[in-house]
């Protein structure tokens, strides 16, 4: 009897653990195939190019204008471009996702429009060669209401200048 | 414009009897059990019928200056209006000397009634307002103005009952600013639209052409000041209704935004950001003089002056995140107030001082709420998928806000809509737009 017990309460452990690891696995997994690491989007669904190869967006956690590793590479990547196409210049759209007030998304916009400026900036590109302007959340690139579009939306976007 | 049509209004005669009466409303708290009230239709006498049509397209605008009456006092949630089948006596003897007994069997506690006349392009008005229970009159009022007024003639009855039985004054006289909206999620046309507040009489300020948003009225509701995207760069404008003429709010060197007045309409305060950073300025309208209120690395934004002029309320992300701060109107003295979970912003103070009105972010829900000036006594009013930007009414007992929809992957089933609820979070309701809309900003009292 004893033993039985025992045993069915290890069997219930397993199968607990079983179902627990079950869980965790599915969720990261979705979270890869929806091309997304912590809120960050990192796919390249609605990406264009400013040329070959040169990306003309980065995404952004919520509420958070810092720049990823995988941002900081498109910068770069942007930079050298903009050093060897020295007659272009370039405005950084800002923009955020639907889940803000109004008002403080045109600021969080603001903001991450010139945490990517400020990285050209860094990578020797001349602050006039750069403008900005935030959309808030005005300009949303995916319409859907879920994780996924909302990480779409969390972005600034170079684009050139007239 | 606004002006003008006030001119028109002579009031002949205001008798308001003191005498004790029985019937009041508390607005202070939830009412659960509106006031039924009787809405005679106003008598108007055949010859008049006539003129009605001729100037107005209409054939019984005392009809129709009632259905306003009635509707104003239905959506207050205050007031019953009772069915008119069920009205025993006809509109010009009840306007004479209401039979009490007949208006007491269908359970009307208060009565209007009143008269029209439309003659040498004039609308003569005259209602009174009886206490069924006590029997007697408790208001009288009789005004002219141009027939093509009738439907406000509806909202000014509105707020003089409203008043009376109150102890309030009305907010029906009012006006709505909003911003239109129209077309796919990720192309949306926004416009600047104006209309009554009870849906009518709608009329788009703005073509569509450029981005527009929260516009916000000034303290005589003739000036609005507004975001706009012309020429893509992103500046607060003044906009005089009456003549449409506009102009840049000051001279910024980069987005200006989330602008409103002060509410001695003297100055308008707002938003500059620059590198990354945005601050609370002022700008003078008279002598243009610009000052820098709040100066802190952080997003300051969605300011609201107290009604005194002597304070400001904001949201600012300097602890982190989104939270609600008071200054003194110079910037100094700067306090945190929202301390509950969750994000909170759009503060805007009530016109009546005592609390402050705002969005707040928590878990995924947006909520509408308020507290007093000092933080305490927070109070969701209501909870939805995404709400916020609400607006007071000028007697500080409602609140207008938007409400938008969630949308599938495809981006259908989007909405966004206007919605008002009562200070004591009961009698919710959407607010009649011709179009989606968002950013409802509610006028003074027009008359006044």
């Amino acid at each position: 009897m004893n033993f039985s017990k025992s045993f069915r309460n290890t069997f219930l452990v397993i199968l607990l653990s079983l179902i627990v690891s079950a869980c965790a696995t599915k969720k990261t997994t979705t979270k890869v195939e929806g091309q997304m690491q912590g809120d960050v989007y990192t796919g390249t669904d609605t990406v264009k190019y400013l040329a070959d190869g040169v990306p003309d967006r980065v995404f952004f956690a919520t509420n958070e204008s810092i720049l990823t590793t995988k941002s900081r590479d498109t910068l770069r990547k942007q930079a050298n471009w903009l050093r060897e196409n020295s007659s272009i210049n370039v405005v950084v759209e800002g923009h955020a996702d639907e889940r803000g007030t109004r008002e403080y998304n045109l600021a969080l916009g603001e903001r991450r429009a010139n945490a990517a400026k400020d990285y050209l900036i860094t990578y020797g590109i001349s602050a006039d060669r750069i403008s900005v302007i935030s959309y808030g959340k005005e300009r949303p690139v995916d319409s859907g209401s879920n994780p996924l579009s909302w990480s779409k939306n969390r972005r600034s976007v170079t684009v050139k200048a007239n | 414009m606004i002006r003008i049509i006030n001119l028109f209004f002579i009031i002949f005669f205001l008798l308001s009897p003191k005498a004790y009466s029985l019937i009041e409303i508390d607005i202070t708290r939830g009412n659960l059990d509106p006031l039924p009230i009787a809405v005679s239709p106003l008598f108007q006498d055949d010859n008049s019928k006539r003129n009605s049509i001729n100037e107005l397209k209409i054939e019984n605008v005392g009809s129709e200056i009632s259905l306003v009456v009635e509707n104003n006092l239905k959506i207050s949630g205050l007031f019953n209006p009772l069915s008119k089948e069920a009205f025993l006596q006809k509109p010009d003897i009840a306007h004479l000397k209401p039979r009490f007994e007949d208006w007491a069997l269908i359970k009307a506690q208060a009565l209007i009634t009143g008269k029209v006349v439309i003659e040498d392009k004039k609308l003569k008005v005259e209602f009174r307002l009886w206490d069924i229970l006590a029997g007697r009159e408790m208001l009288a009022l009789a005004f002219t103005t141009v027939p093509s007024n009738w439907r406000r003639v509806g909202h000014i009855i509105s707020d003089k009952v409203y008043e009376r039985l109150t102890g309030e004054k009305g907010y029906f006289d009012t006006r709505i600013i909003y911003v239109s909206e129209e077309g796919p999620k990720t192309a949306r046309v926004k416009k600047l639209a104006i209309m009554d507040q009870d849906g009518f009489n709608t009329k788009y300020l703005t073509l569509g052409n450029e981005l527009v948003l929260t516009p916000r009225f000034n303290p005589t509701s003739q000036m609005v000041t507004y975001l706009s995207y012309f020429k893509n760069l992103p500046r607060v404008y003044l906009l005089d209704i009456e003549t449409g003429t506009q102009e840049v709010v000051g001279d910024f060197p980069g987005m200006t935004f989330a602008p409103r007045f002060s509410p001695d309409g003297k100055k308008i305060i707002m938003s500059f950001a620059k590198d990354g950073n945005s601050d609370i300025y002022t700008m003078d309208l008279e002598n243009r003089i610009v000052e820098k209120i709040t100066n802190h690395p952080s997003i300051d934004t969605s300011p609201s002056y107290s009604p005194d002029n002597r304070f400001i309320t904001f949201n600012s992300d300097r602890s982190g995140y989104q939270q609600i701060y008071v200054m003194k109107s110079d910037g100094s003295n700067v306090k945190r107030i929202s301390f509950g979970k969750g994000l909170y912003g759009t503060p805007v103070w009530s016109p009546r001082g005592d609390l402050i009105a705002f969005t707040k972010l928590h878990k995924g829900k947006f909520y509408i709420g308020v507290m007093r000036t000092d933080g305490s006594g927070e109070r969701l009013l209501t909870e939805n998928y995404y709400q916020e930007a609400p607006s007071w009414s000028p007697n500080g007992r409602v609140l207008i806000f938007y409400r938008e929809t969630k949308s599938n992957d495809k981006g259908e089933g989007f909405s966004a809509k206007l919605w008002s609820i009562d200070l004591t979070g009961y009698n919710e309701r959407q607010v009649q737009t011709e179009t989606d809309a968002s950013d409802p900003s509610w006028s003074s009292l027009l008359s006044n």
